[in-house]
This record gives C-alpha cells, structure tokens and sequence, in this order.
C-alpha cells in the first residue's frame, strides 16, 4: 500500500452548475480538496480546483528527442561503422533516407512514452486498485472528497458542503494511494485499523 | 462597444510609404533595366531579372492574400464556430484578390505575349518543335492555355470570393436571424464554400503552380509541386491573418477574439509549416533517392553537387530552417501560441521565409547565378505588402469588424481550447 489512511468528507452533486460555485467556496473556506470525480470531463475544473498546468507535454518532447537520438545514433552507426553496404551508390551517411525512421522512432517513443507516463499519473494500470468515494461518481453524480486534517471540523464542514447544494454527504476513512488487492477485504481493515 | 474601425494615421502613413518605395523600385528597374529589351535565356540579365521579380513576388502575394479565402472556406464547410469573432479579418485580406489578380495577370501576359523566353522558354516555337519533351507538353504549356487559364482562375477567386464575402455582409443589415433562417444562411454559406474549395483545388492545388512557376523549369516536373506551392501560401496567409488580428486587437478592436483565437491560429500555422516541410521532403527525398538526372537537374541548380556547391545552397537550407525548424521549435509551446509578441514574431518570419522559398522556387530557372537580393528586390516586395495593407484598411474600415448577426457568433465568443 502506498499514501495513507485519511479520513474524508464526501459530498456528491447532481449539477456541475452547482459543483463549479461549491469548489469555489469549499477552497475559499480553507478546506483541503483532496479530489473531484466526475462522469465525464469538465473544461475549466481543473483551473477551479487550482491545480496546475500537467507537464505530460513536456515529458512527450523528451521522449521525442530520445526517439530522434535513438535513430540517428542507431543508424549512423549500423550504415557507417557497423555494416557499411552499398546501395544505389548512395553516400553511407544518407541522411534524406533515414529521416522517415527517425521520424517514426520520434513518433513511437513520445507516443508510447506519454501513454505509460499518462498511465502513471492517473495510477492506471492492470491489478491496481484505488478507493472509490463514490459509485454513482461513474454514472450521474459529481463526487468531490475534502481531506479531514486536524483542524477539520466534520460536523460544520458537512454543514458546508450541504449549504453548498451537495445532495448526499458522507464520512469516509481511505487509502488515498493506490494497492493491489481486494477492495471488501481492505475496506474491513481500514475501519478495524482506525476503529470506525 | 462600436465595432467600426476607423485607419490611424500611422497605419495610412505606412501604407502609402511602402506604396511609394514601391513604385519607385518598380520605375527604377523600369528605367534601369530596360524590361522591354529581348534576348534569349542569360543575355539581357538585368532585364529578366526585372521580370523575374515582380513574378515571383505577384504570384507568392497573389496566393497568399487568397488563401485566406480558403480559410474562411474550410472553417465554413468544416462548421467551423471559433473564428467567426475574427472572420472580418481573412474576408478583409481576400478582399485584395482582385487587385492583386489584375496586377499578377498583366505581369503573365506581359511575359508570355512579350515573349519572354528567359523566363519561361517554352514559349520559343523553334525550341518547342525541336525538343521531344517540349513539344509533348505543347498542348498544355502554350500562350492560350496559359492566358485563358490564368484569366479563369484569377476572374473565379474573384467572384467566388466575392459572393463569400457578400453573403457574409448581407447579414449585418439583415439582423438578427432565427433558427429556420440561420440554417438556411449556414446551408449557402457552406454550398459557396464548396464551390470556392473545389476550384481552389483544381487551380492553386494543381495547375496554376504548374503553369505559373513549375514551367519555368519546363523539362523538370514534380508530382508534389502544386501541394508544395499551396502550403507555403496558405502557411502565409495564416501568418497574414494572425498579423492583422493582432494588429486590431492591439487598436482595442475586436474585443471577442481572445488568447484563445490566436492559439487556434498558432495551432494553423504550426500545423501548416509541418505540412509545408512534409511536402518539401517528399519531393526532395523521392528525387534524390531515384538519382535521374532529369529530375535531380531542378536541386543541382539550386543546391550543387558534393563538388561545386550552388549559388543557391544557403539560401536552400535557410529557407528550411526559417519555415520548418524555426516555426516547430517556437509555436511548439502552448504559451507562445497564447503570446501576441512571439506570434507576431512568428507570423513575420514565417511570411518572410515563404517570400524567400519563392524566391528560391522563381530565381534558378530565370538568372541562375545572377540572382541578386537588393533593394530593388525589396522594394518590389514592398509594393505588395503596401497594396495588401491598401486594400484591408479599405475593406475593414467600411465594414462592421464584427459579423455580428453570423449565428455562430456564441460559439466563438465562448470558445475556449
């Protein structure tokens, strides 16, 4: 198991009319959200839950140039050292017959390279589990958890959340990381773990 | 908010000074060298150069100012919504193809009618008879085709154009227009448009280039020239447009068209300059690799061979680092495509490289190693940017710079990437 057990409120809307106002206000209220689930993507929540611009891009442009390298280097050295042949009386160094390969490999390696890393960020991956706050967060409902620090007072943040326009709020104890494993059997040893 | 715009002073003072040192470049190589005077290909240098000129620099303008058409058709034929908040600006640019046109075609005429064989040698009859390849291309490449042809497709860019931008204008006094209404506005607009597209296909995406430039190397032939020709422009006419955006934004003007505008225009010409390089490397690759001579002559002129280097091989490279690697590296990053500087930058270099790509595609064939880059050669640039700026503060003071009746119009004032 990675992260930890935290402890969180859960609030589920049934309008992102609603649920745009009520990231607004929990954020400037001081509480802590820790995420939002929703059916489908938002434009714009990410802006609103404040956080920041991916770097995925930036990941892909290295794995691009990695592939470019890759190429040339690779070719370079198989036509001009490795097993220098002859052909069509073409220089060794041909560098106009090899740019469509390097331009596949640069293709290639940031493609596959950003899905894995995109894979990676999201914790997606065959065999790992991740709590879900709530089922529905699938099918209709907008789920957002706020993380419970010390400071956290459940009973008036429920208020919060219920004066925000959350139609059904709850308590719950989870593991904010993602495991391998079974999610009923887990589920028992967090509430005997935390005795909830 | 008032969206009529009114010329600064600034913007007349320029355009009448690059007008001016226009036509002085024009009358000084008009006295200096003495157009009108014959000789065969390499004889009368000064004056093929004259002529070379003014036709490499009339066709890239030519091309440029009408794919702006093209890109209001496209949008429109796509359903496009988002450039609706700036579509006043491409139908403002468009609106120079007539003058543009009318200048381009008497330049070919002069040529071909003139007899200009140290432009386009095919027009000598002696040459012609005695040259198997020439004369099998005789059916195309002669004085008629070419001037009924060229009038065609400058008079079809011109009325086509003309009725999109009308149609456009017809809804500032018609109102504001229901839903019955508006659906058979789109339904017009987009049947226009692809009017406008299919002749655009059949003249700038395959004959006009062939005849107009590719004839100058008549024996030479390339599959992907037209492809090649219609990218640079419309790679260009995207930079015009984003020029031009930025210019009226920066005037306080068209006060819906935000960052998120210019990223999509940025995403065009990045777009469009990939597609440019994809081109050229497709025609220099496969010729390269089959290595025949016939085809390998049109590079060799330009680059050399691995002994003798050409007179043309900077200026060979140099037009693919400034319309491919430059473009690539610069409008790669979302926050240059969202920044008015870095656009503007790149729109400039973006038009100036495919000024200097015709330049390389026109001066070869013509002067060989002649070719000269002077004054002259840049006040006759001049003299077209100076007509285009003409013509779309002409065009954009008289009209509403919002289509504001254009039932798109939402969808582009909310319209975010």
């Amino acid at each position: 198991m990675a992260g930890g057990i935290k402890k969180f409120v859960v609030g589920s809307f049934e309008d992102e009319k609603v649920l745009f106002p009520a990231v607004k206000n929990v954020r400037r209220a001081g509480y802590k959200i820790h995420d939002v689930y929703t059916p489908f993507p938002i434009h714009g929540l990410d802006h609103a839950m404040g956080i920041r611009e991916t770097s995925l891009h930036t990941a892909g442009f290295i794995y691009a140039i990695t592939g470019t390298t890759t190429a040339l280097t690779c070719m370079s050295w198989i036509f001009t050292k490795d097993w220098p042949l002859n052909i069509g009386g073409k220089p060794h160094f041909a560098l106009p017959a090899w740019i469509p390969i390097t331009f596949e490999l640069t293709v290639l390696f940031s493609a596959v390279g950003m899905v894995l890393t995109f894979c990676y960020l999201c914790q997606l991956s065959p065999f790992v589990k991740k709590h879900h706050f709530s089922p529905r967060a699938t099918d209709d409902h907008f789920v957002m958890a706020i993380e419970c620090t010390e400071k956290t007072n459940d009973a008036e943040l429920q208020n919060f959340l219920q004066n925000a326009g959350a139609k059904e709020i709850n308590v719950q104890v989870a593991e904010t990381g993602w495991w391998l494993g079974r999610y009923d059997r887990d589920q028992k040893l967090y509430r005997e773990e935390k005795g909830y | 908010m008032n969206h009529n715009f009114e010329l600064p002073g600034s913007y007349k003072k320029w355009t009448w000074g690059l007008i001016i040192a226009g036509v002085l470049a024009v009358l000084y190589g008009f006295i200096m060298f003495h157009p009108f005077e014959h000789g065969a290909h390499g004889t009368n240098l000064n004056s093929t150069r004259f002529w070379a000129v003014l036709l490499q620099n009339s066709v890239y303008w030519l091309l440029t100012v009408n794919a702006a058409m093209f890109f209001i058709c496209v949008t429109t034929m796509a359903m496009g919504g988002w450039q609706v908040a700036m579509r006043r600006v491409p139908e403002a640019i468009s609106s120079v193809v007539p003058i543009l046109g009318l200048i381009t075609f008497v330049i070919l005429m002069a040529i071909v009618w003139g007899g200009r064989t140290d432009i386009y040698h095919w027009l000598d009859k002696d040459v012609v008879a005695n040259d198997k390849i020439l004369s099998g291309k005789a059916g195309f490449l002669n004085p008629m085709f070419f001037t009924i042809w060229s009038a065609i497709s400058v008079l079809l860019w011109w009325l086509l154009g003309r009725k999109m931008r009308s149609l456009s204008l017809e809804t500032d006094k018609n109102g504001q227009m229901d839903y019955e209404t508006g659906k058979r506005w789109i339904w017009k607009n987009t049947v226009w448009a692809s009017l406008f597209t299919v002749f655009f296909g059949l003249s700038v995406a395959s004959t006009v280039p062939w005849l107009w430039l590719m004839s100058i190397d008549p024996h030479w032939y390339s599959t992907m020239y037209s492809w090649y020709t219609f990218a640079s422009t419309f790679v260009s006419g995207l930079s015009l447009i984003a020029l031009f955006v930025i210019y009226l934004k920066n005037r306080g003007q068209l006060e819906y068209v935000t960052e998120e505008h210019l990223h999509d225009v940025g995403k065009f010409m990045f777009a469009f300059s990939v597609f440019w390089t994809y081109l050229w490397f497709s025609q220099y690759m496969l010729i390269w690799y089959s290595n025949q001579p016939e085809e390998t002559k049109y590079f060799i002129e330009r680059i050399g061979t691995a002994d003798k280097a050409g007179p043309y091989r900077g200026l060979f490279f140099f037009n693919l680092i400034v319309n491919f690697v430059c473009p690539l590296l610069i409008l790669m990053k979302r926050s240059t495509k969202r920044s008015w500087t870095m656009m503007t930058f790149t729109a400039v270099l973006i038009i100036f490289g495919h000024w200097i790509d015709f330049y390389q595609m026109v001066m070869p064939g013509t002067l060989g190693e002649h070719a000269e880059m002077m004054p002259f050669e840049f006040g006759v640039a001049s003299l077209f940017i100076g007509i285009i700026m003409w013509g779309v503060g002409n065009y954009l003071s008289k009209h509403s710079l919002l289509a504001k009746y254009h039932p798109f119009l939402k969808e582009s004032m909310i319209h975010h990437t």
